[in-house]
């Protein structure tokens, strides 16, 4: 198996300024992860599972510790990279699926779907024609494909959300809570797509309200209730 | 505290924009001391602040219309070389017309008010030595329709056109000759917010199907959110935060970039 991910002694906190104080995340946080692998983070709301992977993602700043990724050109520590390859890594290699459409004006959602093959560099047709296809297979009504989803209902923007994160496979996948508030039709479609990408080797870390959803494809667990200060109730730390 | 970023290891380009350490003052006002910035071909970068922390002194220096006191500013370009604060100012010119172009806030600086749009837009081609009119003409157009500007109208003067329209003659002239640079100085402030999207999604697709390079100054933290790579915070004249767009609003380090973030609607 290839080696995607290894993290050492990751570490996050957060400093209030106006609060004049601050708020450990997680400390020394290690594991490994291969390509093909599902490992699932576990532990009460505020332990730290959505914090740990917008720190691998770079969307938080780690304070202490390494992020090396396996990358196809070469190992680099996410924690520490230019702002710039981790810009280049997230265009083609790093994937984050959140339960969030972030949607643009006048963007229509097979556009918004099949943006990510067009920055790939898939012509206009080829990357519709796949958009499109995903759309209908995560249950998106046809006539809604060239409307914008500004004006959907939540599952609906959820559906266009999750075929364009998933549309183009990526070394690794971070996982935030994908399945919640989805129908069956959708989360089944999702649960397919996972089990296919992990097939094609994508490595994969998630957080899941009801890991029951995908059971089958967990391979890891790391529990991050025990990486918490002990002095320190655990709290809500999303910003 | 937080780990240092070290220099980019995958990314082979070379930066577009490289400005160094520079520094302007008036009077005993500093209005930017020791400023740096590098943009990459392809990216955009946001510049926040508020009033008076040197964000637009920054950029009309980026577009040599200001000169410094100190510090350099190269473009990569084949044909641009050396530091661009020693041109003189014929050879600005040029390069400003051909090279870089700028939107301004206030359309009045950057529009002949009474003169028709499309003149306006021709001005820049005939900076750059076109003559023909056919030609003047067909190009106007093209990039009037780039920028979404209704064309029944290209020969209106931009004094009978709306905020919005306006700017899309702005932004028409700024992309006429194809910049390497684009900037943009609070380009949607003053606009309600149905046109503000519409300016904000012409810029996006430009930039998409373009690539076209942009240093954006705003105040507004969703302008900036929505259109920026990276972004760097302003404050009395110093950057006090830089990084990934996402990571400056999501994980802010530094205590003013926390209040201006908390501070948003």
């Amino acid at each position: 198996m290839t080696r995607v991910l290894e993290v050492r002694a990751l570490t996050k906190g957060f400093t209030m300024h106006h609060l004049d104080t601050s708020m450990q995340a997680f400390t020394d946080v290690s594991f490994t992860l291969d390509g093909g692998k599902l490992l699932l983070l576990k532990g009460s709301n505020g332990a730290g599972k959505s914090t740990l992977l917008r720190t691998l993602y770079r969307s938080y700043l780690a304070q202490g510790g390494a992020i090396l990724f396996h990358s196809s050109h070469g190992v680099i520590d996410l924690a520490g990279a230019a702002d710039e390859d981790v810009t280049l890594l997230r265009r083609t290699e790093m994937g984050f699926v959140t339960q969030f459409l972030i949607a643009r004006p006048r963007v229509s959602a097979e556009d918004l779907v099949a943006e990510p093959l067009r920055v790939a560099g898939y012509t206009v047709e080829d990357a519709l024609a796949q958009a499109r296809s995903w759309l209908d297979t995560f249950g998106v009504k046809q006539s809604l494909w060239p409307a914008y989803p500004t004006t959907f209902s939540g599952g609906e923007q959820q559906k266009v959300n999750l075929a364009r994160a998933l549309i183009q496979p990526r070394r690794l996948l971070l996982l935030d809570e994908p399945t919640a508030s989805l129908d069956i039709q959708a989360r089944a479609a999702l649960i397919e797509r996972l089990a296919e990408l992990k097939a094609r080797g994508t490595a994969m870390i998630g957080v899941f309200h009801h890991p029951g959803d995908v059971a089958a494809l967990i391979d890891h667990e790391l529990d991050l209730s025990q990486t918490q200060d002990p002095q320190k109730e655990p709290q809500d730390v999303a910003v | 505290m937080t780990l240092t970023l070290e220099p980019p290891q995958l990314v082979q380009t070379r930066p577009l924009l490289k400005a160094l350490d520079v520094c302007k003052s008036y009077g005993s006002v500093h209005a930017l001391r020791n400023v740096s910035a590098q943009v990459y071909p392809g990216e955009v970068l946001g510049i926040v602040g508020e009033s008076g922390s040197g964000k637009s002194t920054f950029l009309r220096c980026l577009n040599l219309e200001e000169m410094p006191d100190a510090g350099s500013y190269t473009l990569d370009l084949p044909d641009v070389l050396g530091n661009l604060f020693d041109l003189d100012r014929y050879a600005r010119r040029l390069l400003c017309a051909t090279r870089i172009g700028i939107v301004y806030q206030n359309p009045h600086l950057g529009l002949l008010m009474r003169h028709s749009s499309s003149g306006n837009v021709a001005e820049r081609l005939l900076v750059a030595g076109e003559r023909r009119f056919a030609v003047l003409r067909e190009k106007a157009r093209g990039a009037l329709d780039a920028s979404e500007f209704p064309l029944d109208r290209m020969d209106a003067p931009p004094i009978e056109l709306s905020g919005g329209m306006q700017q899309r003659v702005q932004l028409a002239k700024a992309i006429a000759l194809e910049p390497a640079l684009l900037l943009l100085d609070e380009p949607t402030t003053g606009l309600d917010v149905s046109v503000q999207a519409l300016v904000l999604d012409t810029l996006k697709r430009l930039q998409q199907d373009r690539q076209i390079t942009m240093v954006i100054v705003s105040h507004d933290l969703g302008v900036i959110r929505t259109l920026s790579d990276r972004v760097m915070v302003m404050r009395h004249g110093e950057v006090v935060e830089q990084g990934l767009a996402d990571q400056v609003f999501q994980d802010p380090q530094h205590a003013y970039t926390q209040q201006l973030v908390h501070a948003k609607l």
